[in-house]
């Protein structure tokens, strides 16, 4: 975004996001995508000189608990969302080849 | 009877300590006006009457065996995106269809213990990602006040609810203002807490850095309360707030006057374009705090123009990794593919809805090899700017006073073929979840056609007593918060 207006190919990006579009749906994400890309590049008008992102949240939130072991959810409760499920398992197609 | 529906927490909880009224009444009118509402406000994407009629139950016992408890026998219901063991959590997505809560949300497990009625589940845009519940999958929700208009978003179905009687209050959630948006859109009072001030523990995460869970209710006290009871540490959360939860009620209750209160106007919140309604109604409430003894100085958030393009870059960012857990192979509804990765994608296909498609590619965009420094990086810096700018004006006055946002509700459709219009709606509040803030809106008067308009009171990290005093005060001399809309008589 420095200097060259960059451009977003859709059709990839939506790719590694996992989502499978059609063509039209392609065509439309792109113009409206574009849209908001230019309209962000109003960033590069930011004097940021010497800012530099503090992080608070690590300074004030990260608290973390005790490793304990607890009461988690039973097998039974999870497997009853499953949306495929066979002999206590949830069922995926075949990840590994023969 | 009288009518209970229409009654707020505080005045309710004195009907039923007095024993004027009983939980089950109480239920009993609303699930007969939900009913009868036949989808006209649409408010509702589940409501499970027998679980309602029971919880009411034991609460009148509870009740009747001489104990009392902050929100005992008061029905609120709730976003459909915080998880109630047993119930749908839908998030308003086809992805989710299916899916039954295994396990209570912090806030929940608080409500309960606080002896509340959990309400039915509420519409909202999918995963949240919207400002006027158009993008809802499962359902259509209308602006009370005018059912030809939007209630607004991300959280409309918690405050149409509310503002049309149908609930007495209810819980939303807010990433870059879909609390007080909506709340504004209805005529209702809803607040975004502190970040880490109330924990986000079984809430449906859209951008982890900004969501806060909060209340949108029908007064001030209503929400003082609500919040005092869902605040809090828990170690379920690691970034929510160590520092003790105030009486919130009580401080409100102790504000008899503004003397020595220094509110901050920044110029950047009237923005072009402002509809003139808008802003004559928020000036005229800036006066009557300057009448109730507030100073009033001009201040700047010079970074304010920018809050949008940050905004949609760190939200998305954080929503492309958030919601690459639905999938299709836990939970929810499963596309079948030759392999595990065709299975996600016509999973995600066929159960996303396109705002949220969009959100997710541009997230993701954002965070790629190449863009990450030019896009997700700046944005982060210049997040930075924002909280600086925040951190300079409250260093010369208690709160901000502004508009919610630039225009009353709209009509349905208007806006839902241009997704950047609909962003550039955010543009007056998506600056306090940026910087971490807590702020508020409160309704401070009505357009020529009806329609309500918010004033946004804007709060230091965990001044969340200061702002609802300023607001409490302003309602006390007002009567905004006391209409109700025409279709309700």
């Amino acid at each position: 975004m420095e200097s060259e207006k960059h451009t977003m190919d859709v059709g990839y990006v939506a790719k590694l996001a996992a989502i499978e579009l059609t063509d039209q749906e392609k065509e439309l994400f792109q113009s409206q995508l574009d849209q908001v890309l230019s309209y962000v590049e109003q960033l590069n008008e930011v004097n940021l000189g010497e800012v530099e992102v503090r992080n608070e949240s690590a300074a004030s939130h990260d608290q973390l608990r005790s490793d304990d072991e607890g009461i988690s959810l039973s097998h039974e409760v999870i497997m009853a969302n499953a949306p495929s499920a066979s002999s206590g398992c949830v069922r995926v197609p075949k990840i590994i080849d023969q | 009877m009288s009518d209970l529906k229409s009654m707020t927490i505080g005045a309710l909880k004195a009907a039923l300590q007095e024993g004027e009224a009983s939980a089950q009444e109480v239920v009993e009118q609303l699930l007969t006006v939900v009913e009868e509402d036949a989808g006209r406000v649409g408010a509702f994407l589940s409501l499970d009457k027998d679980s309602v009629r029971e919880q009411a139950s034991v609460c009148d016992e509870v009740r009747g065996a001489g104990n009392d408890k902050k929100l005992l026998g008061i029905p609120i219901s709730i976003k459909d995106l915080i998880n109630v063991k047993g119930d749908p959590c839908t998030c308003s997505s086809h992805i989710l269809e299916g899916y039954v809560a295994p396990y209570d949300a912090t806030v929940i497990r608080k409500l309960r213990e606080a002896g509340a009625i959990l309400f039915g589940r509420v519409n909202m845009d999918e995963f949240a990602m919207g400002s006027s519940t158009e993008n809802a999958a499962l359902g259509v929700t209308s602006n009370p006040w005018r059912l030809d208009h939007v209630p607004g978003g991300s959280s409309g179905g918690s405050a149409a609810a509310v503002s049309a009687d149908h609930t007495i209050a209810s819980l939303g959630s807010d990433t870059g203002g879909s609390i007080r948006q909506p709340a504004a859109f209805c005529g209702c009072v809803g607040l975004k807490p502190t970040y880490g001030r109330v924990s986000r523990y079984g809430l449906t995460a859209f951008a982890s850095s900004l969501d806060q869970i909060g209340p949108i209710t029908k007064n001030v006290w209503d929400a003082a309360l609500l919040l005092e009871v869902i605040s809090g540490e828990d170690e379920r959360d690691a970034t929510s707030l160590r520092e003790p939860v105030p009486s919130y009620t009580k401080a409100l209750e102790q504000t008899t006057s503004l003397e020595g209160v220094t509110l901050g106007l920044p110029r950047e919140y009237f923005v072009e374009g402002m509809d003139p309604e808008v802003e004559e109604a928020v000036r005229n409430a800036v006066e009557q705090c300057r009448a109730l003894g507030a100073e009033i100085v001009d201040v700047s958030l010079p970074h304010a123009k920018y809050a949008i393009s940050v905004y949609y870059i760190i939200a998305t960012a954080e929503a492309s990794a958030n919601l690459a857990r639905f999938d299709g192979i836990r939970y929810g509804m499963r596309v079948d593919g030759a392999d595990p990765a065709a299975l996600y994608a016509k999973t995600r296909a066929s159960g996303l809805g396109d705002e949220v498609k969009r959100r997710i590619i541009l997230g993701t965009y954002v965070l790629s090899s190449g863009y990450y420094d030019a896009y997700y990086k700046k944005a982060q810096r210049v997040q930075q700017c924002i909280r600086n700018d925040f951190e300079s004006v409250f260093k010369e006055c208690d709160a901000l006073i502004a508009p919610v946002t630039p225009t009353p509700a709209y009509r349905k459709g208007e806006k839902t073929d241009d997704p950047l219009k609909m962003y550039l709606d955010d543009i007056l509040t998506t600056s306090v979840n940026l910087a971490g803030n807590c702020a508020l809106s409160l309704p401070c008067g009505f357009s020529s056609d009806g329609l309500p308009i918010g004033l946004q009171l804007i709060g230091n990290h965990l001044d969340e007593e200061n702002i609802l005093s300023i607001a409490h005060l302003y309602e006390q001399h007002t009567d905004w918060h006391k209409r109700k809309p025409e279709f309700l008589s």
